[in-house]
């Protein structure tokens, strides 16, 4: 790509990130005619984030989506929302993020964006979320066409380097660009750039030496570069900066970017192991997906950051394919050699266990009566004899998802400065400010949610700015 | 451990497109991959002839190249079909005519027309090959000489396709199985409609970078309804001659020639097409191995077509002889590659579209 010419006049509106929060926000203020440059600090290939890994949007619906069963009314989205943040959530961005998020499937409709029904083999989501069709980077493919088709300029391996703010107010961004340094003016800033969940250094302040064994689940480059510097420039913060969201994914995976592919749905149909061979949480608490995301920070307490599930051959086939083949020995001993485990404890671990199931009716669709009695860690339900060799074993690591440590924004989507002033004329959307509405746990797809509003509603407000 | 290098690439794919299956709303594929959590040789197979090669599932992956997973289905799919054309030639001698392709498909139709020249001057009335003679071709080579020749090219290709055709079968399916009845019928219709040229409804990525595109299912279908078209003309033809007595030369509106002219037109347009886009493609999403053989396929169909509607429109000249000559020598050449070229991918897919809609009426898990 020739390099354009940047330093020529101020843009109208200056996107850092490139995900699908810059994207709404980009191709926004672009439809209302302004002239906009995207700063994505990836490659071409690369873009986007964390928008490449995901695959579908929550958002509340009348239930006439071909692609979708419904209806979600907003009402019901908000409990979902309460039950999981425990209530840490700002109720009016909350409120306004799920009454906006009625306007996101003809929005993306328009821009190009395609569903499919739901995926087969995973939660029923039918309900709640659209799918995109092909996943996030199909999706994120289409934003692109429709940006680059309004004339916004998109500058991949662009990563901003420092941001110049006067009181609060956004004069310019240097980038580093094929070799140069180049100042980005604008008369307005949409930071859409990302948590920071892929900087080992910054998550080592809250987590120690033992986030050097914590996998990244999405991009390397969320680095949390452009958060730091607003919350340097006298930015408000917003979440817990000491929590992240962390899964249970396969130890082989890749330390960035395994995404999807490297989970693994295993861990209620066995038990689950640490390094010295013992049980460690009831792995039968609740269903999975509910489950789903404790497991990540169960690992991460225990020593070396891995956990081993270990099932027999009547399990292997109960959930989703694995990437990566399990482990297989026909003998508990014998795995535990496999594993590196003490192969005396394994068999004792899981003899004690088998000793203590009490038999029921195996389902593993509804909270069942198998359990186990007599164990100082229980497993309440699906719990059956690890006895029908062969056996399998799965490492497991905390796999990290995105961090909650955000800017804090008001209902215009306006960064919040510190003393409670909104920036004139700075904007965030995405997971950079997430955590103004979740404030803890997760919910499937309400990140897309989240930067898809605010993503709309900063290119609105960047845009309604650089005009007056 | 499978035998080959892209059997093991495409059963490390399958493996990882089950774990994700973020594609499984693009085509046929990842539906019938998501039924099996292995993928025996005769699966992976199935599965390739299975692709229609759309490519939208490319610049839809998180883990396409540059990710350290690799993954290029459309790419690794189009070179395991097109080794698999080898491993079910027949007979098994013939194999390597799928390699040498444009060489093996150029030499056959040179030849050919060679042969037709050469016998319309040896067993004919030598001044009609250079006369008009009012578009009597069975003046130059008579009605049963023509329909015995290419009657037993036929016949021999028929029996490769079936002997092809069952040993796929059974390798995908085991050595006892026979298609279904109902599956048959959806077959058709997938095939008919190109369900599965359309990447979920966005298209084909035929035009290189990540844009859909209807235009590669569009030519398609010039391509295949032109090659039907011209079928039926032939049929037509040989119906009228044998129930009715009624010989050629045809009118102009009557049916072989109306078919036929449709035919050649689409012939011409489907082909030209499909080689524009060829060469617009992003290389990565196709086996470039064995680019001549598709390029050899839908030339020959292109030129069978051009020689047709010449012919037609000369047929009253002193150049009908030698178009004619011409023409029968691409047919003829079209013939002998069709067991032995492109022209196979049809059959595959069809049976493969055979054995998917089964497997979704069943609803099985095949473990």
């Amino acid at each position: 790509m020739t390099s354009p010419d940047l330093s020529r006049e101020p843009y109208d509106v200056v996107v850092l990130g490139g995900g699908n929060a810059a994207l709404c926000a980009a191709i926004t203020a672009a439809r209302s005619g302004r002239r906009v440059v995207v700063l994505e600090g990836a490659s071409h290939f690369y873009r986007g984030g964390n928008t490449r890994h995901t695959r579908n949007l929550r958002c509340s619906h009348d239930g006439t989506a071909p692609t979708m069963t419904g209806p979600y009314e907003q009402q019901e989205f908000l409990d979902d929302l309460y039950r999981v943040t425990g209530g840490q959530t700002d109720k009016t961005l909350a409120e306004m993020t799920i009454a906006r998020s009625r306007e996101l499937l003809p929005f993306m409709d328009e821009q190009g964006v395609r569903f499919q029904p739901p995926l087969g083999g995973t939660l029923s989501l039918g309900k709640t979320n659209a799918f995109f069709l092909g996943g996030g980077r199909g999706m994120l493919n289409a934003l692109y066409r429709r940006a680059e088709a309004l004339g916004v300029t998109c500058l991949y391996d662009a990563p901003v380097i420092r941001l110049q703010i006067e009181d609060g107010f956004f004069v310019s961004a240097t980038v580093k660009y094929q070799g140069r340094e180049i100042d980005v003016r604008g008369k307005a800033l949409v930071a859409a750039a990302g948590g920071f969940e892929a900087n080992i250094e910054w998550l080592k302040q809250y987590w120690g030496e033992a986030a050097d064994n914590f996998l990244i689940r999405g991009t390397p480059f969320n680095r949390g570069d452009v958060l730091k510097m607003l919350l340097d420039k006298g930015v408000a913060p917003v979440g817990d900066p000491t929590q992240c969201h962390a899964v249970a994914i396969d130890a082989r995976a890749p330390k960035f970017d395994g995404g999807i592919a490297t989970r693994l749905d295993s861990v209620v149909f066995g038990i689950m192991v640490n390094h010295d061979a013992q049980r460690f949480y009831d792995e039968g608490e609740d269903t999975w997906p509910k489950r789903y995301a404790i497991w990540g920070r169960l690992i991460a307490q225990q020593p070396g950051q891995i956990g081993y599930s270990i099932i027999d051959s009547r399990s292997i086939r109960l959930f989703m394919p694995s990437i990566f083949p399990a482990i297989e020995a026909q003998t508990i001993a014998e795995l535990a050699g496999k594993l590196g485990l003490d192969p005396a404890q394994l068999t004792k671990t899981v003899d004690d266990f088998n000793a203590a199931v009490r038999s029921g009716t195996f389902d593993h669709t509804v909270l069942d009566d198998c359990r186990t009695e007599g164990l100082s860690i229980p497993k309440s339900h699906w719990a059956r004899r690890i006895d029908t060799p062969p056996y399998y074993a799965y490492p497991l690591r905390p796999g990290i998802t995105f961090t909650y440590l955000g800017v804090k924004v008001n209902e215009e989507s306006r960064i919040m400065l510190e003393g409670g002033k909104p920036s004139g004329n700075m904007f965030a959307a995405g997971e950079i400010m997430a955590g103004n509405v979740l404030g803890k746990g997760y919910l499937a797809g309400i990140g897309m949610t989240i930067g898809a509003v605010f993503g709309r509603l900063a290119g609105e407000g960047a845009a309604k700015h650089a005009r007056n | 451990m499978l035998a080959t290098e892209n059997l093991r690439e495409a059963d490390r794919l399958m493996t990882i497109c089950n774990a994700c299956r973020y594609c499984e709303g693009l085509c046929a594929v990842f539906p019938a991959m998501e039924m099996r959590r292995t993928f025996a040789a005769g699966d992976l197979n199935y599965l390739a002839n299975l692709c229609h090669q759309c490519g939208a599932c490319y610049p839809d992956c998180q883990y396409s190249p540059p990710h350290e997973f690799k993954v290029n289905i459309p790419g690794s799919l189009a070179k395991l079909r097109n080794e698999s054309y080898e491993t079910y030639a027949w007979p098994r001698a013939l194999s390597g005519l799928f390699n040498r392709n444009g060489v093996y498909v150029t030499l056959a139709t040179a030849l050919s027309v060679a042969a037709f020249i050469a016998g319309f001057v040896a067993w004919s009335d030598p001044s009609a090959l250079f006369s008009p003679v009012a578009g009597d071709f069975y003046r130059l080579m008579p009605h049963n000489a023509m329909a015995g020749l290419f009657g037993a090219v036929a016949l021999y290709c028929i029996l490769a396709f079936v002997m092809s055709l069952t040993a796929f079968w059974r390798d995908i399916n085991g050595p006892q199985s026979a298609p279904g009845v109902a599956g048959f019928f959806r077959a058709l219709g997938d095939t008919f409609h190109l369900t599965y040229l359309h990447g979920g409804g966005g298209g084909c990525t035929s035009e290189g970078g990540d844009a859909p595109s209807p235009s590669r299912r569009l030519f398609h279908h010039f391509t295949f309804y032109g090659f039907l078209f011209c079928f039926a003309a032939t049929s037509v033809a040989t119906l009228y001659h044998y129930a009715f007595g009624w010989r050629a030369p045809y009118a102009l509106v009557s049916a072989p020639v109306v078919l036929g002219t449709i035919g050649g037109i689409g012939l011409i347009v489907g082909p030209l097409g499909l080689l524009m886009l060829q060469a617009k493609r992003d290389p990565v999403l196709t086996d470039t191995a064995h680019r001549g053989m598709s390029t050899a396929f839908i030339l020959m169909l292109f030129l069978t077509g051009v020689t047709g509607l010449l012919l037609l429109a000369l047929r009253d000249t002193a150049a009908m002889g030698m178009l004619l000559a011409i023409h029968l020598g691409f047919v003829m050449g079209l013939f002998l590659s069709l067991p032995y070229g492109k022209f196979m991918h049809g059959l595959y897919r069809f049976l493969a579209l055979v054995k998917y809609a089964g497997e979704r009426r069943s609803g099985a898990f095949i473990e």
